[in-house]
């Protein structure tokens, strides 16, 4: 029998367990329109961020500073909005713009020495986590800036196509929602259909063959960490948003969430293979888990053994997969 | 050692080979790159396992698994690139795996006692604290004697131990050879430098295609005789004719004065359209790195790359494939495949901007060339989706082939273009090469296998030291000539 239908087969199975395993232990309370929504919108940060260091880790790179620039964003954002005197959509969308540069300019900065000095993205990145943190704390003093205009409400807090789904008992998708979705689909559709993209993958298998055939690696690197600082900067939009401030300290091990979503998606770490969707997938699961283990009452701590066995289970058994179909 | 059999996919690399090593003397290795010298030395060390033959060591049987078998067997190995750990002392080297300790804890002293034993005893002065990251060569080269000395060596091998050293440094080396072998050890000798082996060496044996071809006292070996028996086949007729470069054929590469940063200096030779130049040399010669100068992938220092009369600033891969010059890596899986990316993603990845519409690939352009790559090469796989990684050698080789076809390169630079790929895929990139010359392009071709230069080239450059050192057209060049070139001595 074919490999792919095996790999769907198995696949539906095990969808079809965990929905009935999940419905057992919840009551009933997970399968309702409003906690679906619920969980996808509580997944968008993490979503964002790790689409951004989807491409990273193709490259065989990592970047560990994506959890403080959600803050250093929120905050910059923050007191642009409130000192900039624009109003409605035009400050959003100026707003945004100026997160994903601070964020585009962090990653900029973090790619440079990888890219000039050959340094390992592991230590730029460390650094820019530890001077974007400090910086957010810096600038807002240690509290969160909240937000003077009301304009930020439709993004935190509200929904899309309300009216078209209300008659069906739906309360709407959030607006949050929407922008991740457009993130994957957009990041998606970079990694599998354009060369910047076809280069990503190739560098990260290959670099002495990518740059032998004549690929720029270095601008391709240095783009790629600018995305992840970018991505960076649009979750912290969208967090600064559902709060209502600029906070300096929210960000607090979202890398790491983002970087187990890249894993539990079965991209690779050592580079040159990986998937936006297959990410996409990772930040869903991993917020299935937390909300499941909120509906039955489990507390955080044992929510955080559960998470990382949860996550060392889907390595291996990517890694025993591999090993078998390849064998 | 005797009848050593030894064999790599696809490759007979020993065929019987039959070695004496005595108590006391020099015994000198030579032969061509690819003899089975090094093959045949690490087995000896325990790097490889033989498939068959004996070793025997005072006339026992041994069995050698490891390295730590040969080292307990006192057989001590000198690679020419040094297995040194950079950043640990003179000392740590030294004592490195057999450290005396104290309990729990390393016994520095006694480490330092021992290690200023060996070297005082042969009264060779170092640094015994600098890291050996910031020795000298030939500082490095006393600490592995060292090494081995520490561990009771009785046998020691040498890979081109004087390739990187000065005269003074080699008179050293070769004053220290003649104390040990004084004590009884003996030396395997490897080295590519004929003229100095009278010096040392107390015999000789010739290895050619993984067989010991002749042993006799160096007294009794004149270089001349050593250069025939290192090659000593007749030329493989396998190869197609070349078409003969027509008189009026423009120069389609020149290179002038070219300099790069290492091991090329000062190279100047031009190529016609339908000519193929071949560069013959020994390993560490610098044909690799002229090519690689030339197509971009290392810096230039100075001088001048011309293609079809206009001059190239050669910065980068990127200039030289837009200015039609296309670099056939020698290590494909290194620096030529994306191994974990399918046939299709490999064939377009040089010149993906033809087959895209914007920033997006145009997948129906990638399929179409890359399908028209596979019939036209023969590339055997089951479709363009194939990860190239589950190809065979030959069939990855031709991917690789594809991947410079599809663009509009002129120029052409095969760097050991047939290296691990069978004899019928051999004959197929040949093939290819003559249909490359028949579209005008200009071929210049690294081999380290002398028959295929003196058979697939119109011109032959022998390079030694990063120069060009002699031409030979095809019809005077013989194998004698060439390798006496290459080696520095008079043929």
């Amino acid at each position: 029998m074919n490999r792919g239908i095996v790999r769907a087969a198995i696949a539906v199975v095990a969808f079809v367990v965990l929905i009935v395993v999940v419905n057992l232990l919840t009551g009933g309370n997970f399968f309702t329109p409003g906690n679906l929504t619920n969980v996808l919108r509580q997944i968008t940060y993490n979503a964002i961020l790790a689409v951004g260091q989807t491409f990273v880790i193709i490259t065989a790179g990592i970047d560990l500073s994506v959890g403080s620039l959600i803050e250093l964003t929120g905050v910059v954002m923050a007191q642009f909005a409130n000192a900039s005197g624009l109003n409605g959509a035009v400050l959003v969308i100026a707003t945004t713009l100026v997160g994903v540069a601070v964020g585009a300019c962090a990653g900029l900065v973090n790619a440079l020495p990888v890219v000039r000095l050959n340094l390992p993205p592991f230590i730029t990145t460390l650094a820019m986590m530890l001077m974007a943190r400090g910086l957010a704390f810096h600038l807002s003093n240690g509290r969160p800036v909240p937000l003077n205009s009301d304009a930020f409400d439709a993004l935190g807090t509200q929904y899309a196509l309300h009216d078209l789904l209300a008659p069906l008992g739906l309360p709407g998708i959030p607006w949050a929602v929407t922008v991740m979705v457009a993130v994957v689909v957009v990041f998606a559709i970079v990694l599998n259909r354009t060369r910047f993209g076809r280069y990503v993958l190739a560098l990260g298998g290959n670099e002495e063959a990518a740059r032998l055939a004549g690929v720029n690696v270095g601008l391709v690197k240095t783009f790629v960490y600018v995305i992840s600082g970018g991505c960076a900067g649009l979750a912290g939009m969208l967090l600064m948003a559902r709060f209502q401030s600029g906070s300096p300290n929210t960000g607090i091990g979202s890398e790491l969430q983002s970087i187990a979503a890249v894993v539990v998606g079965g991209t690779s770490l050592m580079g040159g293979r990986g998937s936006v969707v297959a990410t996409f997938f990772g930040a869903l699961l991993i917020g299935v888990l937390n909300n499941v283990m909120n509906l039955i009452g489990i507390d955080s701590y044992t929510q955080d053994i559960v998470l990382g066995g949860v996550i060392l289970l889907a390595v291996m058994a990517e890694a025993i997969r591999k090993r078998v179909f390849t064998g | 050692m005797i009848g050593i059999e030894k064999s790599f996919p696809g490759v007979r690399a020993l065929d019987g080979v039959s070695l004496e090593i005595r108590a006391g003397e020099v015994l000198a290795l030579v032969g061509e790159n690819g003899a089975g010298k090094s093959t045949l030395m690490k087995i000896l060390a325990g790097a490889y396992i033989a498939d068959g033959g004996t070793i025997e060591v005072d006339g026992a049987p041994v069995t050698i698994d490891g390295p730590k078998a040969a080292e307990r067997l006192g057989i001590g190995m000198i690679y020419q690139e040094f297995n040194l750990v950079p950043d640990l002392g003179v000392i740590e080297n030294i004592v490195l795996g057999i450290e005396p300790v104290r309990g729990w804890f390393l016994d520095r002293g006694a480490a330092a006692a021992r290690a200023a034993a060996v070297l005082g005893e042969l009264n060779i002065a170092l640094p015994l604290d600098r890291p050996a990251r910031r020795l000298s060569v030939a500082q490095q080269q006393l600490t592995e004697i060292a090494k081995a000395l520490v561990r009771h060596a009785r046998v020691i091998v040498m890979d081109e131990p004087t390739a990187a050293l000065t005269d003074r440094e080699t008179d050293a080396l070769f004053a220290l050879i003649a104390t040990l072998k004084a004590q009884g050890v003996a030396f395997v000798y490897i080295s590519h430098r004929l003229e100095e082996l009278p010096r040392i060496a107390d015999r000789i044996t010739v290895i050619r295609d993984g067989k010991a071809i002749e042993t006799r006292p160096i007294a009794e070996m004149p270089q001349a005789d050593m250069v025939r028996l290192m090659v000593g086949r007749p030329l493989d007729a396998h190869f197609p004719d070349l078409p003969a470069v027509p008189g009026d054929a423009p120069v389609r590469l020149e290179v002038r004065e070219l300099a790069g940063v290492q091991n090329v200096n000062g190279v100047s030779f031009s190529v016609r359209a339908g000519e193929i130049v071949g560069l013959a040399g020994l390993v560490g010669a610098g044909r690799t790195e002229i090519v690689r100068a030339i197509a971009g992938a290392d810096a230039i220092a100075s001088g001048e790359i011309v293609v079809d009369g206009s001059v190239v600033r050669v910065r980068g891969s990127r200039s030289a494939i837009d200015a039609g010059i296309a670099f056939i890596t020698e290590d494909r899986k290194a620096q030529g495949l994306v191994l974990g990316m399918n046939v299709r993603e490999n064939t377009t990845l040089a010149h993906l901007d033809a087959y895209s519409r914007g920033p997006f690939i145009d997948r129906a352009a990638e399929l179409t060339v890359t399908n028209a790559e596979i019939a036209e090469l023969r590339i055997r796989t089951p479709s363009s989706e194939q990860i190239v990684r589950n190809l065979s050698g030959g069939n990855q080789q031709k991917v690789v082939l594809a991947k410079w076809m599809t663009g509009d390169a002129r120029v052409f630079l095969f760097d050991e273009p047939t290296r691990g790929v069978d004899v019928g895929a051999k004959a197929e990139i040949y093939a290819l090469m003559l249909q490359l010359l028949a579209r005008g392009a200009a071929i210049v071709m690294v081999s380290s296998e002398l028959p295929e230069v003196l058979g697939m080239a119109h011109r032959i450059l022998v390079v030694r030291g990063g120069r060009i050192v002699a031409e030979f057209a095809r019809a005077e060049a013989t194998p004698d000539k060439v390798i006496a070139a290459a080696a520095g001595v008079a043929a």
